[in-house]
């Protein structure tokens, strides 16, 4: 690891080391012309590496818009208000997906939000650590040494954890979903239909794929970013703010829900916005569990299809003309969670900006 | 409390009780219990997933599931070796691609010019990078490459994969160069260093721990990838080269084909109605989550090691 071991780019072989002080022994000297003519090119080369980033987004843009805009041309509006896809008649419309897509969302969301902010919650106020030495404190562990860091050690333990479920791939969600989720969730989910079907939510049972299985594969998959995100955002909140609460004769759970999360809300939405933009483009799980039916129904027990769905099942088999179509449906795509993403970043430098001023 | 004064008044000690009885208290006690009840249920998942990873993909685990080809409809035997070829061909084309721009990216906006609008400019654009659904990767490979090319190619997926592993690359690595000590820095620029020898030298081998961090998560992220892939390599039940690649032209030829990767087998396969195929499935799903956690936790590790400076 040792900086002397490797060769830089600069380095001036062959050039005499111009001598220092005379009888000053130093190993300083200043750059050679060559190191400094090495030092403008490389210094160059990665700005123009940066402006590459700048432009492989706008290229992006343009790349899917360009193949997507015969078909701009040719459907217009009514490709995105139009409620059929019969690649036959040639006859497209998105209005299906981009409901699927919102409605599987949502509901994914509203799942993975009620999770990830417990776990959040859970992780960044202390509990496990509280617990533990409880715990150990009546087992009488607590002195010997060596137990004192084992709360801190199972708490990033459990954090790492919590980690792990975003490095599941999501085509393995999806497999997973087919085989053991579906088969769990029909039964009750078929219950409340039979019991419940008067309300809009349940009303289609549940024959396989469905909204219902496909939102929890989404809210387990968006859940460790909308963790991790306002856990950071918890852990930012200034520790006098707490201290106050308590000082005041609150309880834990008052400082938390009066204090603590509203003083942490905006980079709380920051993390449900990242989580939503992650949810809009998730495309295996959806293709695998969503169903692929270009229905639109309340029911959550229905099959739907959203627009990652529609371009990974339809991509495969489809000609010329279908393409043009799923490529605009693919320009849909990218508005929404560009535009998702960019509210969502902007609110987390909001957040960050805002604690600054507290502190 | 450690050394506070006791209240001059006995009946304040009553605040100080902790009752459950008392609502506050009991609403405290309840809302912590739920919470841990709700990180565990949420780790529920990851282990079902693991355990049936483990029963169901493990009891066909072997030498030749590794090594065959994948078999016919419900032909018995047949492996998935082209897809682990496959996959590994293409993260490394990725990777190739990704690596060396992410990092030159990641000196220039936290090194050169850290203030500058170019560097605000890179990290909005590596942000909503980051944000881009991976099949909108795929779409954009398939309109860059596979129309231009005209066919399904290895290194249009590549390509995809190094679209979504960019981001994650970039900014790990702008991280672990702002953690670099400034008084390192100084030290070099004091010995006469330019500002090049001394990102080259200095920063980046100190910094290398928390680079290979972020190498590593983008790395096993695209390892996993299936939706660009449907867009660019599609699949193939053969081996990417056919003929033993004699020198570099002719297997670069091969690599221009559609191209195997586990995780577009793992859907192909899942929703198959033959068992044969459905179980093969399965076996894959296991080497590939296998992979994806040994390339995370490896990162982690380095994570550790980078934190100390």
């Amino acid at each position: 690891m040792s900086p002397t071991e490797r060769s830089g780019a600069a380095e001036a072989r062959g050039e005499p080391v111009p001598a220092a002080e005379p009888g000053a022994a130093s190993i300083s000297r200043s750059p050679s012309s060559g190191e400094v003519l090495a030092d403008r090119l490389f210094r160059g080369t990665t700005l123009l590496v940066a402006w590459a980033v700048v432009g492989l987004v706008l290229y992006v843009v343009w790349d899917i818009a360009r193949l997507a805009a015969p078909a701009i041309r040719d459907y217009g509006t009514a490709f995105v208000t139009g409620t059929t896809w019969d690649a036959n008649r040639h006859e497209f419309g998105i209005r299906p997906a981009i409901v699927g897509t919102l409605y599987t969302s949502f509901l994914g969301l509203a799942i993975g939000t009620a999770f990830g902010l417990a776990i959040a919650v859970f992780l960044s106020e202390g509990f496990l650590a509280s617990g533990l030495d409880a715990l150990l404190k009546t087992l009488g562990l607590a002195d010997r040494p060596g137990w004192a860091s084992v709360p801190g050690w199972i708490e990033d333990a459990l954090k790492n954890t919590v980690e792990l479920l975003a490095a599941v791939p999501s085509v393995v969600y999806g497999l997973w979903g087919i085989f053991v989720l579906i088969p769990l969730v029909r039964p009750p989910a078929n219950w409340l239909h039979d019991h419940l079907g008067w309300l809009p939510f349940f009303g289609t049972p549940l024959s396989g794929p469905g909204i219902l299985p496909a939102s929890l594969v989404l809210a387990i998959m968006v859940l460790p970013t909308i963790s991790a995100v306002s856990r950071d955002a918890l852990v930012e909140v200034p520790p006098k703010l707490r201290e106050a609460a308590f000082g005041l004769g609150a309880t834990r759970w008052e400082a938390i829900l009066a204090v603590i999360v509203p003083t942490a809300s905006t980079g709380i939405l920051g993390a449900v916005i990242l989580g939503f933009g992650r949810a809009l483009g998730e495309t295996m799980a959806l293709a695998m569990l969503a169903g692929n039916a270009n229905v639109m129904s309340w029911s959550m027990f229905s099959p739907a299809n959203t627009l990652a769905a529609l371009l990974a099942n339809h991509f495969p088999e489809a000609g010329a003309v279908e393409v043009g179509a799923l490529m605009y449906a693919a320009l849909v795509l990218l508005g929404i969670t560009l535009l998702v993403n960019i509210v969502g970043t902007a609110i987390v430098q909001r957040a960050d900006a805002a604690l600054k001023g507290l502190r | 409390m450690i050394n506070g004064t006791i209240p001059a008044a006995a009946d304040d000690l009553s605040d100080l009780s902790r009752s459950l009885r008392r609502p506050r208290s009991l609403f405290s006690w309840a809302m912590s219990v739920v919470t841990g009840a709700m990180t565990i249920a949420a780790l529920v998942p990851l282990f079902s997933v693991l355990y049936l990873l483990i029963t169901r993909g493990g009891k066909l685990l072997g030498l030749s599931v590794l090594s065959e080809l994948p078999p016919a409809a419900m032909a018995p035997g047949g492996g998935f070796g082209n897809a682990i070829v496959g996959t590994t061909v293409m993260v490394g084309i990725a990777a190739a691609i990704s690596v060396p721009v992410g990092i030159l990216a990641a000196i220039f906006i936290a090194e050169f010019g850290s203030y500058s609008r170019t560097a605000t400019a890179v990290r909005f654009c590596a942000k909503v990078l980051t944000g881009l659904p991976s099949i909108l990767a795929g779409v954009f490979a398939y309109a860059a490459i596979v129309v231009l090319t005209g066919g399904f190619s290895a290194p249009a997926g590549g390509v995809a994969l190094a679209v979504l592993m960019l981001p994650t690359v970039l900014l790990t690595a702008e991280e672990g160069i702002k953690r670099v000590p400034p008084k390192m820095r100084e030290a070099a620029i004091g010995m006469g260093a330019t500002p090049t020898q001394v990102v080259l030298r200095i920063v980046l081998p100190t910094a290398l721990p928390g680079v290979l961090t972020g190498v590593m998560l983008a790395v096993a992220r695209a390892a996993g990838e299936t939706a660009p892939l449907l867009f660019t390599a599609l699949f193939s039940d053969y081996w990417i080269s056919r003929s033993t690649p004699e020198f570099l032209p002719h297997a670069f030829g091969d690599l221009m084909k559609p191209t195997a990767s586990l995780a577009v087998l793992i859907y192909n396969f899942s929703g198959s109605p033959f068992d044969n195929q459905i179980d093969l499935a399965w076996a894959a799903a296991l080497v590939l989550v296998a992979i994806v956690l040994l390339v995370n936790l490896a990162g982690q590790v380095l994570a550790r090691h980078s934190g100390g400076h």
